[in-house]
């Protein structure tokens, strides 16, 4: 008795001692300032170990649904007359239950972003002040924040005004509503794309797919114009023309300046933009789990004592 | 209640209290000396697995409504707002959203202990009928939870799952229009959708009270399904069941937090991510993974049934999916009386034993076709493990009783778990 005693207290002190430590390691990631995070751009394809069974993006049957995206808005272009999408898995810095995001990939896609993809697609839900996450520091957003020109008001008289953008704003859109998106665009309205990383089978290894699949169509299918063929397009057809071109982004860190590296950074921006918690989320995750297993362990030893007197 | 007999307490202030208010001698004798069967499996944990799971829900559920906002055109960015900007709302929307698909698994492998060793028999058919009537509420609560994103998963969950009361002969369409608040799946939808869904785990809770206290009226069963014939037979629940029980929800809460914070969106769909769009409809309409086999049900009824050779039509195809698809469920209701077999566990009918299995089979593969575009093989599929579905409970159930000779049962639960020390001892040896 004494000893199931000993055994129950035991659970309940490692029970405390969970929750304090859960408590105590929480708070710097409340205010984002985890060594990871202030650490800046220095650790550029920080080896990725892709621990396949943990990268559990599910991927088979690769977009069917994904179908809706530019294809099908295109006043119903995107006929499932095409072939079957190719998605290949791609291995990540973020794979696994401790990947973490690559600053540097990060910044640079966020480049590519800002320089080509924005041009026609939204990424509303994020702030500038977000940008902190991919190691800026708070006078480069702010730096970048005033360079978009933010439509605010009404002021006092009334009137709408322009002024420059702050940290707090959200991205700008590139077009003021759906239909001058679809107007700009033949028709079709290129998406949001702050969640497009968790909005389509496959992830990042699907933007990845999408932005290095443009090919010449089949000598037997004839395309409309405003139609592009891409391989990794369920249908294959869709409204938006190949984006990247190798050398159109001027990288400032002497990495390769090739459509394939433009599109890995893009992809692993646009991830972290739809899942930007995911680091506290896996460290939380290991803590949570080994604290879950020592006290599994504990209750276990508990029970074998107290059953011991009926076995 | 607890009234009666009363328990004298050494501590003053809860002897004080529970002379005026029982409540000690209450939880004392449901909890503490509870008598109950020495030999239960892991099996018998998942009712408290359940039970935490509710509670879990309810909690996180609570503060995730204060950020909440139930308007169609803010629903999705407020999801959005509570995954970015609230502290920790990331890990409270994640635990919801996987802890509704735990819930499940949880009470999927609950019912299916109550039908392996025969826990719906005399006397826990109303037992049995108040865990169907929370496995109901549970999958309305669920059903409405999912739509409250707003996103293309729950806004066309909602227009196909709404649509189906339409194929309700005569009030079907009013019935409809009830319970869209007008006359499309629109923002009134998601507002009484939200009240329900903030209303019904209260109900469901309180079934639970009435499920736990009718258990605790009859007894619990065991994996002999014979009943307990004395005090040698059992043990008290405190520590005894105390203790394996949350030992085997300690393990089951690691898969819950693996789960929840390694793969959040494994057990989900990337439509949750695109905001709703009443003028896109998804290639592919599918329902969360725990609706998938009853959707698949309701897909294979794939004909009208009426007279054959002529065009009269008694039940529009439509109508028959949803027929299947409710009945289904109601065959569980009415199931204490299709299997009439007087022995409880499977360990002693054989038979039965493997037909159940091969329900289980069937109901999984119907999951997998519930995921499928309803087109060649997958409707053959779909169709033929319906058939099975409904002949088991129907025609298999009902014979078995009859027919089947079940294997010698022990005389106590004591003397099989005596028997069983003394084999494992032998084998030791």
């Amino acid at each position: 008795m004494v000893r199931t005693r000993f055994l129950l207290s035991a659970a309940f002190a490692v029970m405390i001692a969970g929750s304090q430590a859960f408590a105590a390691q929480s708070e710097p990631q409340v205010l984002g300032g985890t060594p990871e995070q202030a650490e800046p751009a220095a650790m550029e394809k920080e080896a990725a170990p892709a621990e396949s069974a943990a990268a559990e993006i599910p991927h088979e049957a690769a977009a069917p649904a994904a179908a809706a995206e530019h294809g099908a808005e295109a006043g119903g272009a995107a006929s499932h007359s095409g072939g079957h999408s190719v998605i290949a898995e791609q291995s990540w810095s973020f794979d696994g239950i401790f990947g973490t995001y690559d600053r540097a990939a990060l910044q640079r896609g966020f480049q590519v972003y800002k320089e080509v993809c924005s041009a026609c697609h939204s990424m509303s839900r994020l702030a500038y002040r977000n940008l902190a996450d991919l190691g800026y520091t708070e006078a480069e957003i702010k730096a970048i924040a005033a360079d978009v020109s933010i439509t605010d008001g009404p002021n006092d008289e009334g009137e709408m005004f322009d002024r420059p953008g702050r940290p707090s704003d959200h991205f700008r859109a590139p077009y003021v509503n759906i239909q001058a998106a679809k107007y700009a665009n033949n028709g079709a309205f290129p998406p949001d794309l702050s969640l497009i990383a968790k909005a389509r089978h496959g992830g990042a290894d699907y933007i990845y797919a999408i932005l290095t699949g443009y090919e010449e169509p089949p000598a037997n299918r004839e395309l409309l114009p405003g139609q592009y063929w891409n391989k990794a397009m369920n249908g294959n057809v869709l409204a938006m023309p190949a984006p990247l071109n190798a050398g159109q982004v001027a990288y400032g860190d002497g990495t390769d300046q090739s459509v394939d590296q433009y599109a890995r950074d893009v992809a692993q921006f646009l991830t972290w933009a739809a899942e930007p918690h995911m680091e506290v989320r896996k460290r939380t995750g290991v803590k949570v789990f080994l604290f879950l297993l020592v006290f599994t362990g504990v209750l276990y030893a508990a029970k074998r004592k107290v059953w011991s007197k009926v076995h | 209640m607890g009234s009666g007999h009363r328990a004298t307490f050494k501590n003053p202030v809860v002897n004080w209290i529970d002379e005026r208010l029982p409540i000690f001698t209450l939880m004392q004798k449901e909890y503490g000396t509870f008598p109950t069967p020495k030999n239960f499996n892991y099996f018998w944990s998942f009712g408290g697995i359940a039970m935490t799971m509710l509670i879990l829900m309810i909690v996180t559920g609570i503060f995730l409504a204060m950020h909440y906002t139930p308007h169609a055109s803010m629903a999705f960015g407020s999801v959005e707002h509570i995954m970015r900007d609230v502290n920790w709302g990331w890990m409270l929307r994640y635990l919801h959203m996987n802890g509704a698909s735990f819930f499940f698994i949880a009470v999927y492998i609950h019912i299916f202990r109550g039908m392996y060793y025969g826990s719906y028999k005399k006397p826990r058919e109303l037992l049995w009928i108040l865990g169907v009537i929370i496995f109901l509420l549970m999958m309305a609560t669920a059903f409405m939870g999912y739509t409250l994103p707003w996103s293309q998963m729950g806004g066309w969950a909602a227009t196909v799952i709404t649509n189906l009361f339409s194929a309700i002969p005569v009030v079907g369409d009013s019935i409809v229009a009830l319970l869209w608040g007008g006359f499309s799946v629109d923002n009134p939808t998601l507002n009484r959708f939200f009240a329900l869904h903030y209303l019904m785990p209260f109900v469901i809770f309180a079934v639970v009270f009435i499920h736990v206290w009718a258990l605790h009226i009859s007894g619990s069963n065991n994996p002999l399904g014979i009943d307990v014939k004395g005090p040698q037979d059992t043990l008290p629940f405190n520590p005894y069941y105390t203790i394996k029980d949350t030992f085997g929800l300690a393990v089951f809460m690691l898969a819950y937090v693996a789960v929840t914070f390694f793969f959040p969106n494994m057990l989900s769909h990337p439509d949750h991510y695109v905001q709703y769009d009443p003028m896109v409809t998804p290639a592919h309409i599918v329902p969360e993974w725990y609706f998938l086999p009853f959707y698949a049900i309701l897909r294979a009824i794939t004909f009208d049934i009426g007279i054959p050779f002529t065009d009269i039509v008694f039940i529009p195809a439509k109508l028959g999916g949803v027929i299947a698809m409710f009945g289904s469920i109601a065959l569980l209701l009415v199931l204490p009386w299709l299997d009439t077999h007087p022995v409880r566990s499977a360990r002693f009918r054989p038979l039965y034993r493997q037909f159940l299995l091969l329900l289980v089979a069937s109901v999984v593969v119907l999951g997998y076709v519930g995921a499928q575009l309803p087109e060649g093989i997958w409707v053959i599929l779909g169709q033929v493990c319906t058939a099975y579905y409904f002949g088991f409970f129907l025609i298999i159930l009902p014979i078995l009783s009859r027919k089947e000779v079940a294997k010698p049962l022990p005389h106590s639960i004591n003397e099989a778990v005596l028997k069983e020390q003394s084999l494992k001892a032998e084998a030791s040896v």
